[in-house]
This record gives structure tokens, sequence and C-alpha cells, in this order.
């Protein structure tokens, strides 16, 4: 089975390479190696997103994964390797330039503007619409850009009416919602999603779930997901990383009868939680 | 922490909050000052009337510190030094016996402390917490010894502003900063100025970016802004607007001594900031008074000043953790359980 997935991987590299750039994926991930000291986290990682595509990344902990959509979005320089989006490399680019590139991340942990309202955390990241902040005099909400944007990703995680709710003081579930519209807000090209649902009530995460089977359509998404339910209703593709490593990587349903997958991971996956 | 305008979609006007009246009146009482002191306090309504020009000084010093440590979350203790920088250069590119001219030594001024500021900032800015605090401090006393051993300067004794600034225009005289009076009304004015300056800067898409730098830089990376430009801006910013109160206050003393830039000042500065409530602005000018005041009347009750003031300020400190512009904005809160939110749930209002 693996070598299967691995040769559906190298006819899906053949395939884009025959086609018109178009066909190019949205994101190619070519040997991506990051090294703490003697610790490899990362290694060698081979990876494709295709435009319309949303591919989870999965594994125990410890697997890498974070470290992984750190490298991809600029947050840690990679020791080795390519990252090509839209065609360019970014790897070893900082965090700012690969946002503007349009890469929208997410994070594993809440990481929200606490003692700002909702609508002042969303505003900050919608008014990357400017192409930058060093705009001294005019009042910031007189820009209309960013106001469409901004009310416009309130919208879609339905958080519109907690708009003046300082961040502080909502619930972890709204938190995380508040992270999906501010990584919206940007506009991205791309969304890299670091476990979105985590520490979520089940009915939260079902919210989440209807949402990112919304966003799908719009955006390629890479994420990364303990929720095994989410995973496989959200996911095309799916890569499973074991200790750094890409154990199994190619559509959903193949990855997920792969044998070496069902033992290092599905199968007594339950102990990795 | 009140944003001058809603950021909803409404554009109605909305009606000022009680706190925003108290704050109007107390800026009142001050710019009335010069009618009423002689009638209240008789032989001494002239040191009165120096003491708050003064703290009205020290207030736009510590606004333009509050940009940086409770806006911008940098913790400068070197902040004094841009202050000084501002008398020195005032008393530096003035001529030495007739009133240097405002409209040129001003600007040059600015420049000199801007770029000061610009190469200081560019040095110190990557690092953070701790790290910013010590290079600051090495950079403010590196600028204090500077000025110590500088004899063309006046070493360690300073040097003497023997006119004030001339403001003319074509030859016509249009203020005489000499008159204590007007002097007064011109730092005044510039206090109020450099408020909404600040305020309005806020406001700006700039300000916003750098209030996020405050509370969490990298999730403002992670957005796409480098945190480090927009420190620099800000940093710079501050620093001119700490030399323009070092100006001023070259201007009202006629004497610049290297005491201005030392670290104690510094320190001073930030415990008016912290006092007044991090991140207000109105706070840094109410922390200011509050602890110039309080100075006075202690040292004038007992010669161990310095122990309760010191205790008074760390009870405070303790009691009051959004300051003193926190403490007033709560007790003219219309209700009380408003109170714990205070500024956030006006928008909801």
């Amino acid at each position: 089975m693996k070598t299967v997935a691995k040769a559906d991987i190298r006819r899906m590299q053949h395939a884009s390479k025959a086609t018109p750039p178009a066909a190019e994926p949205v994101m190619r991930v070519e040997g991506l190696t990051k090294s703490f000291g003697g610790l490899t986290a990362v290694a060698r990682v081979d990876l494709i997103v295709n435009a319309g595509e949303a591919h989870a990344v999965i594994g125990p902990n410890g697997a890498g994964k974070s470290t992984l959509v750190n490298l991809l979005t600029g947050h840690l320089k990679p020791s080795a390797g390519r990252i090509l989006f839209g065609g360019r490399d970014i790897a070893g680019l900082p965090a700012h330039k690969v946002a503007r590139l349009g890469i929208g991340r997410s994070y594993q942990k809440t990481n929200v503007f606490a003692p700002l309202t909702v609508w002042e955390n969303v505003w900050l990241t919608g008014q990357t619409a400017l192409p930058h902040a060093m705009r001294f005099l005019r009042p910031a909400h007189t820009h209309k850009a960013v106001r469409e944007r901004v009310e416009e990703a309130l919208e879609l995680v339905g958080l519109t009416d907690r708009a003046h709710t300082p961040a502080a003081a909502m619930s972890h579930g709204e938190q995380r919602q508040l992270e999906l519209a501010m990584v919206l807000a940007t506009k991205p090209r791309f969304l890299a999603l670091d476990e979105p649902m985590a520490g979520m009530g089940p009915e939260e995460s079902e919210k989440v779930v209807d949402l990112l089977l919304e966003l799908r359509k719009t955006y390629p998404v890479l994420l990364v997901e303990h929720d095994m339910d989410a995973v496989f209703s959200i996911a095309h593709t799916l890569t499973v990383m074991v200790n750094g490593r890409v154990l199994e990587s190619g559509p959903v349903e193949q990855v997920r009868e792969s044998k070496a997958v069902q033992d290092a991971y599905l199968g007594d996956g339950d102990e990795d939680y | 922490m009140t944003p001058a305008a809603p950021l909803t979609a409404s554009t109605a006007w909305q009606a000022p909050s009680r706190f925003a009246l108290l704050l109007l009146a107390l800026a009142a009482v001050l710019a009335f000052y010069p009618l009423y002191g002689e009638a209240l306090f008789p032989g001494q309504h002239d040191y009165f009337l120096q003491k708050l020009t003064a703290i009205m000084i020290l207030a736009m010093l510590a606004m333009s510190l509050d940009l940086l440590v409770g806006i911008g979350g940098m913790v400068s203790l070197g902040h004094a030094a841009f202050f000084g920088l501002g008398g020195y250069a005032l008393a530096l590119f003035g001529p030495e016996y007739e009133a240097a001219n405002l409209w040129t030594t001003l600007p040059m001024t600015l420049g000199a402390v801007g770029l000061a500021a610009l190469v200081i900032g560019a040095l110190s800015i990557r690092t953070g917490g701790i790290y910013f605090i010590m290079i600051t401090l090495a950079f403010g006393q590196m600028f204090y010894y500077v000025f110590n051993d500088a004899d063309f300067a006046g070493g360690s004794d300073g040097t003497y502003i023997y006119v004030r600034p001339a403001v003319e225009v074509f030859g016509l005289k249009l203020v005489d900063l000499g008159d204590a009076v007007t002097f007064f009304y011109v730092v005044f004015a510039a206090m109020m100025g450099t408020y909404v300056f600040l305020r309005v800067l806020l406001a700006s898409p700039f300000g916003k970016v750098l209030r996020g730098i405050g509370i969490n830089p990298q999730r403002v990376r992670g957005v796409g802004y480098n945190p480090d430009a927009y420190k620099l801006v800000a940093f710079v910013i501050g620093a001119m607007l700490a030399g323009l109160a070092g100006y001023l206050s070259a201007a009202q003393f006629g004497f610049v001594n290297p005491s201005m830039m030392s670290w104690h000042h510094s320190g001073t500065v930030l415990v008016m900031v912290i006092l007044g409530g991090l991140g207000t602005l109105h706070g840094a000018i109410l922390g200011a008074f509050a602890l110039e005041i309080l100075h006075a009347v202690i040292e004038a009750r007992t010669e161990h000043w310095l122990l309760v003031l010191g205790g008074l300020i760390i009870v405070m400190v303790l009691t009051l953790p959004k300051g003193i512009a926190g403490l007033l904005e709560r007790l003219t809160s219309p209700r009380a359980n408003r109170a714990r939110t205070g500024h956030e749930d006006r928008g909801e209002s």
C-alpha cells in the first residue's frame, strides 16, 4: 500500500509537470528539514497542496506537525529544503513577508489580542488590505476596504454580534472562531490551520467543521488536526507524519487503508491522545 | 484606552462619558489657573504658575514615554536622554546672549533628537524585554556622561540660556515667551497638542498596529507587519516629543544640565506613566500631576519625604492596577457592575 501511495504522488507530480503552469500545485514542499541542535523535528518532508484541495497533516504528538506549519509560515527558518508557493521559493522568508504573500495561518494555542475587542482583533489583521500601516493621521476606521473585510470575516465565522466583546471575555471556542476570522480577514490565498478545533466541545467543533467545509471551496487548505472525524470529513488528501518524517501521503481513502499507517498510527492511535 | 471614535459602523455622535467630562473639567481648572491663582494663593501664585508649567512639560514627557511603554510595549529607561538632548539642543543651537529663533532652533532640535533616536532605536529595537531596558539604560547613561564631560556644554554644571526663544514673524514678536503667563499657555497648548496628536496617531492604522505589537508582537508579525519597523517609528516619534518637552523645559528654566538625562529622571517619568495608568495617554498627564504634587506636598511637611512618597507609590501601584486613570474611570462609571470592563463596553452602549 505504501508503495502504491508513493507511486500515486509521483504520478501526481509528473502530471503537474506535464500540464501547463496553471496546474502547478499551490504549495509544493520539497525535502523540508528542520533540526534543533541534534534533534531533527522535521526530516525531508515532501508535500503537495493543489488548488481546491484540503490537505490534512496528522500524526502523534511530537511528529513535527506544528513545526511544519511554523516552517511553512516563516515562523521558523528551515535547515534545508524548498517551499514553493505559487512557484516561488519562500523558504527562509520572515513571517511577515510570508503572510503578505497570502499564507494565512491560525495557531494551535489560541493567539488573539486578549485586551482588544473582537472587532479590534479582526481589524488589525484586516488592515493588511492596506499595503502597509505607516499611515499616521487618517483614522483607521475610515478605510472602507478594511471595514468590508472585517465585516465579512465576522459574518463568516458568525461572530458579528460579538464584535464589541473583549476577546478575553469570550469562551475558548469563541476565541478559536475569532482566530479563524482573523486569518480570513487577511484575505489569504492559502490557509494553514494548526488544530483549529483544539480544546473545543463537540458542538463547537461541528460548527468549525461546517465552516471549513465551506472554506475549502474557496481556499486551498493545509490542516493540522487531531480530530480524526473532522479530518476525514474535510480533507481530500492526507499526510501522516511520525517522528518528523512522512509515513504516508495521498488521497484520504488510500492512506486510511494503508497497513503501515494503521500499524503505526491509526490502529493504536488512541494511546496518543 | 478610550478610542476617540468607536470602530462600529455607526458614525453617530455619542455623548461623552462622564470620565471624559471629568478630564475636560480638570483641563479647564488647569487652563484658568492664571486667572484665579492670585486670589486663591496670594504670595505663592508665581511659584505655583511656574510649577504647573514645569509639570505640564513633564506630562508631555510622560505621554511620549507612554507611547513606547504603554502602547508599543517598549520599556525604556533611557527616555530622559532625549528630553535632555532637546534642552541641550536649544542651548547649543541658539546664540549665547540673544534670543534664539524658535522657527529655526525648534526644527533643528527635533531633527537632532529624531536622528539620535533613529540610531539608538535601530540598535536596540530588535531586543525585547529586559534587554531593551538594559540597552536603553546604557544609551541614556552614555549621553549623560558625554554631556557631563563635555566642555562645550558646560560639563557637569550644565549651561545657561540667557534669553528665552523668540517667536517672531518678519521681525514682529508674536508671543512673548519671557512672560510667565504666556509661557504657561504656550506649554498648555503644547501639552494638549501632544495629547491630540497622539490620540490621532493611535486611531490611525499605524496606531492599531503599534497597540497590537504592545500586546503580542509575534502575532502581529504573523499577520504581515514587521514589528521592528513600527516600533522604530514609534521610538523616533516618542523621542522627538520628549525632545520638544526638553526644549520647553530648557526655555522655561534658562538652564540645562546633565541630570535632565540621567536614568533617575527616566525612572521618575516611568513611575508617572505607571501611576497614571499605562497606555491611556491621559493617565500619563494625571500621573505627572499626581507625582509632582504629592512630591511637593510631602516634601514641605517632612524631611523623610522620599520614604513617605515611595511608600505611597507602592500602595498606589498595588491597589490601582489601571492607575489613577483607571480609578477615576471606575468612579465616574454610571453603574458599579460596569466598573470591571471600563472602556470596553462603551462600544456597545
